[in-house]
């Protein structure tokens, strides 16, 4: 359905080149002395004069639909976490912002174009230079900016500062090409230390631990994130081969994955999966994207191959920075659970020292 | 009219040695035939290659599971039945991108503009050394080469994105493409990299010594003004990505840990201790984000030459638009960390990239406001050239306010390396500095070649252009914001995006819309530089000093004396003077106030 839209659309903006050439044509002929310098004329003028005005009603058309189909921003509205917020309200502002500026200036600059298209025998306005005029446009947007700095670093230093005294679990978040893992600190809520030098795949010592560092014994290795819902944890992320990046969108949360350095993010979900499941905003984007997938499946029916399974909402984590062939597809489902849940999850995940494999 | 120089045989300053095909035409030193190479190599060329590979990944996008021949087509090995390689799409992402920033809209806009009118518009006979010039070229057509040919290599061409981040770009066990075809890439970028310090010294030295009698600074077209900062930053921070280069071949070929530690792949360690890429990243964007003005600047340069000779108005705020220029340089060069806020560098140091770079939207609206203000009640001639101009100022606008959004850390944790990145640079130094490039081809064509450009084909040119382009990026914010990354080959393994994948189909056909029109472009050049119509002297009744020089090109550009300036180039409309135009070789009247 959507590739004949799209071919209809190619259709009509052919056609509508098609036109406007013809028309062009028409224009030419229709003059009576022909003419050939190529140097714009008062008839041209006038047309695009016209079509500057037509342009400045096609922008304002084009950020309306848009603003109509995503404006509701699927994925700026309803934050599963803390902090993400104040990055949403930081966010309005700066929207609010640019789209009034967008708005106006675009508009005196198009209608400016249109109002004063040349005409043979006028002269233009001798106008220079207004000291006042260029201070004001100067000195607003200072002023502007300004509070929006302040307001930027404050929410930024209020996310990036990790607060130890509120105790956060701590979770190794660890990147290979293409997959991710997830390490839990364990009971005694340290990490053991780790090397890419002591991976041991035939010993199933895949992320490198220190088997001898007592801080290692009661790691947990998963591919799987579960989050206990209203409890900060700190995440320390680790690479063993190329950048990749962590990006949790949903809790508005990134970080680079750089082999050979542990960087970090730390933030507080406060929304459970099964929760955001039944938030009115997530219900309608998934029952949209489940009737999407309905009608691919029954394309793919026709076709004889195997049909989509309906979609469920899960927390995502993706990596966000070109890492390889396979960037497209490593990702890892968080499910963020209440307590309890959390703790029989994590109960019935195997320890590191439980999981080597002993030496042949 | 007569204060065009009449020619004066007895006076005939230009050089006139006897000229082979060689040395006319392939090593050539002369600025005008330089310029020609350069468009034409650097634009038209590369051009056609950089736009038709992202028509290559449009098409992917929209529709990444239907096989399609077009892909079989161009790229043969890498579509077997028509399906593209995952990896040739990462090699597609990065080869666009490395034309489009450097070959294209680098070296095409500035070797071609820079060449043709810093000379001409001061009043010099040519570079300062023309010589060095012809070497500059000659660089960047083996740098050329050398980028052309890495695509072919067996494994693949670089495949690392442009920002060629190692690990990636230096393990070979990480992507074929960071084999063979990543160390022509470096060594294309090194020669590159020569090229345009040279090219970028040539420009410094003439604008500072060769401007001709009465010529002060403050009687420099902006222009000039552009091409002299951006030759400038360009020569400030070329040089570290160089060293950036040079470091990652040494690791490379060589063994040693700048950028690279504790590598585990495909079940061996690496040798590789203590380097961080951390560090690539700081070299790469310190020229990286110049790179942005590098690009933006000579765009910014012509728009205000072209609004104001076409409104037949001086451009309003001369001396802000300077200031403007030079404040934005200087920015330019502190704000490469803004690409960096969560590589893992101190959060602290994000802070004060956030402060300079927002910083920047200030000098940028003072330009934003000039130009309007400059359209106003003036009396607008809608060439060709002139609608890529208003475009430009459009599309400078739009993609310039989301970066107010980008440039701000905390707003950047979440839409890092999402689609809304990518709809942000392309308005705003993408279609932003295209705008620029057509501009100043359809404005000077006549002084390249002696002949007209179609402006018919040029409307329709312009207005197809236009309406794909904000059909192109400006839905692809929205898909940015709803948490979509750049650089997936295909999104079908994220049903969450499942309801973005219609607005992917609607971008695709716009990109091939907008596309495709180019070959109006491309017919419209070919044609009329043969059969083109011969251009008058002053085609647009400008003001600047190039239209008083020969319109058929000889060694030396004037054939008489060299002229003499008396005024600012942007006496349009002037009270006082029955003409719309006053050229700067014509004298100031007694108690004439200059501007």
């Amino acid at each position: 359905m959507s590739t004949f839209l799209t071919i209809l659309i190619l259709f009509f903006v052919v056609t509508a080149i098609w036109q406007i050439v013809k028309i062009y044509d028409l224009t030419q002929v229709n003059t009576v002395t022909k003419d050939s310098s190529q140097i714009a004329n008062d008839k041209d003028n006038k047309i695009n004069g016209y079509l500057m005005l037509g342009f400045l009603i096609f922008i304002y058309v084009i950020t309306i639909i848009c603003f109509i189909r995503y404006g509701d921003f699927p994925l700026m509205s309803n934050s599963a976490s803390v902090h993400g917020s104040k990055i949403d309200d930081l966010m309005m502002i700066s929207m609010v912002l640019i789209f009034f500026v967008q708005t106006v200036t675009q508009f005196f600059l198009y209608y400016f174009a249109y109002k004063y298209k040349g005409q043979k025998g006028r002269k233009a306005l001798f106008y220079s230079d207004n000291h006042k005029l260029e201070f004001l446009w100067t000195i607003i947007p200072a002023v502007v900016l300004t509070i929006l700095i302040t307001y930027g670093l404050l929410t930024w230093s209020d996310i990036m500062n990790v607060d130890q005294d509120e105790d956060p679990i701590v979770i190794e978040l660890y990147a290979q090409q293409f997959n991710w893992k997830a390490r839990y600190s364990g009971e005694d809520n340290a990490l053991g230390k780790s090397n890419v030098r002591l991976i041991d795949i035939d010993r199933a010592n895949i992320l490198g631990l220190d088997e001898f560092d007592p801080n290692a014994q009661d790691d947990i290795i998963t591919t799987e994130l579960h989050l206990p819902v209203g409890k900060p944890v700190l995440f320390k992320m680790r690479s063993q081969d190329v950048l990749h990046s962590a990006y949790m969108p949903h809790f508005r949360a990134q970080m680079n994955c750089v082999p050979g350095m542990i960087t970090q993010f730390g933030f507080t979900p406060s929304v459970t999966t099964v929760d955001m499941r039944k938030t009115p905003e997530m219900i309608e984007k998934i029952l949209n994207i489940n009737n999407i997938r309905a009608e691919k499946s029954k394309e793919l029916q026709e076709k004889g191959e195997e049909v989509l399974d309906p979609y469920e909402f899960d927390y995502l984590l993706l990596c966000n920075k070109i890492c390889g062939k396979s960037h497209y597809n490593m990702q890892m489902k968080i499910v963020v659970e209440t307590q309890e849940e959390f703790d029989n999850w994590i109960n019935q995940q195997t320890k590191f020292k439980n999981s080597l494999i002993a030496q042949k | 009219m007569s204060e065009y120089i009449e020619i004066d045989p007895k006076e005939d300053h230009g050089h006139h040695h006897k000229e082979t095909f060689i040395t006319k035409y392939i090593f050539s030193q002369d600025h005008k035939m330089i310029a020609k190479q350069y468009l034409i190599t650097g634009v038209l060329f590369m051009g056609v290659i950089g736009i038709l590979m992202s028509l290559l990944m449009r098409l992917q996008i929209a529709w990444p599971e239907e096989p399609n021949i077009i892909f079989e087509f161009f790229l043969g090995k890498w579509a077997p039945d028509g399906v593209m390689d995952a990896d040739i799409y990462l090699a597609l992402v990065t080869m666009h991108g490395t034309i489009m920033v450097f070959f294209v809209l680098t070296a095409g806009l500035s070797g071609t503009f820079s060449n043709l009118l810093i000379p001409l518009q001061l009043g010099a006979r040519d570079m300062a050394s023309g010589f060095l010039n012809m070497v500059s070229f000659w660089l960047f057509f083996l740098s050329t080469v050398i980028m052309v040919a890495s695509i072919f290599v067996e494994a693949g061409p670089a495949a690392a994105g442009w920002t060629i981040y190692p690990p990636l770009s230096a393990v070979e066990l990480a992507q074929g493409g960071s084999g063979l075809g990543m160390t022509l890439w470096l060594v294309s970028m090194a020669i590159f990299i020569a090229s345009s310090l040279l090219g970028s010294l040539n420009y410094i030295v003439t604008v500072i010594n060769l401007r001709t009698k009465g010529m002060t600074l403050t009687r420099m077209p902006l222009t000039i003004w552009a091409f002299f900062v951006t030759a400038i930053i360009g020569v400030i921070s070329f040089p570290v990505l160089l060293s950036a280069a040079l470091l990652l071949i040494m690791d490379r070929s060589f063994g040693t840990s700048f950028f690279l530690s504790d590598i585990f792949i495909q079940g061996e360690v690496l040798h590789y201790q203590g380097g961080s890429p951390v560090l690539f990243e700081h070299l790469f964007w310190f020229l990286g984000h110049p790179e942005v003005y590098i690009v933006l600047l000579p765009a910014l340069g012509i728009a205000s030459e072209v609004i104001a000779t076409n409104s037949r108005k001086p451009i309003f705020g001369y001396k802000a638009m300077i200031l403007s220029i030079l404040a934005i340089a200087f920015l330019s060069t502190i704000v490469w960390g803004h690409h960096m806020f969560i590589s893992g560098m101190n959060p602290f140091l994000g802070s004060v990239f956030t402060f300079t770079t927002l910083l920047i939207a200030i000098p940028s609206a003072v330009k934003a406001f000039n130009y309007i203000t400059t359209l106003w009640k003036g009396n607008i001639q809608f060439n060709p050239a002139m609608l890529f101009s208003i475009g430009f100022v459009s599309t400078f606008i739009t993609g310039g306010l989301t970066g107010i959004i980008l440039g701000d850390s905390a707003l950047d944790i979440n839409l890092h390396d999402t689609y809304f990145v990518v709809a942000h640079f392309h308005l705003v130094m993408g279609i932003s500095a295209l705008y620029g490039l057509f501009s100043g081809v359809y404005h000077w064509f006549p002084m390249l070649f002696n002949r007209m450009l179609n402006k018919n084909l040029g409307y329709v040119h312009f207005w197809v252009t236009a309406i794909c382009a904000y059909g192109v990026f400006f839905p692809m914010h929205f898909i940015g914001m709803a948490g979509l990354p750049r650089r997936y080959y295909t999104n079908s393994n994220f049903p969450l995006f499942d309801d973005l994948a219609d607005t992917n189909k609607i971008i695709t056909g716009f990109a091939l819309v907008g596309g495709l029109i180019q070959i109006v472009f491309l017919y419209n050049f070919i044609h009329s530089m043969f059969y083109g119509k011969k251009s008058p002297q002053n085609p647009w009744k400008s003001n600047t000093l190039e239209w008083t020089a020969s319109m058929k090109h000889i060694h030396g550009n004037w054939q008489g004396k060299i002229p003499e300036v008396f005024r600012w180039p942007y006496d349009y409309s002037k009270p006082g003077y029955e003409e719309d135009f006053v050229p700067q070789i014509r004298p100031m009247k007694k108690d004439e106030i200059e501007y």
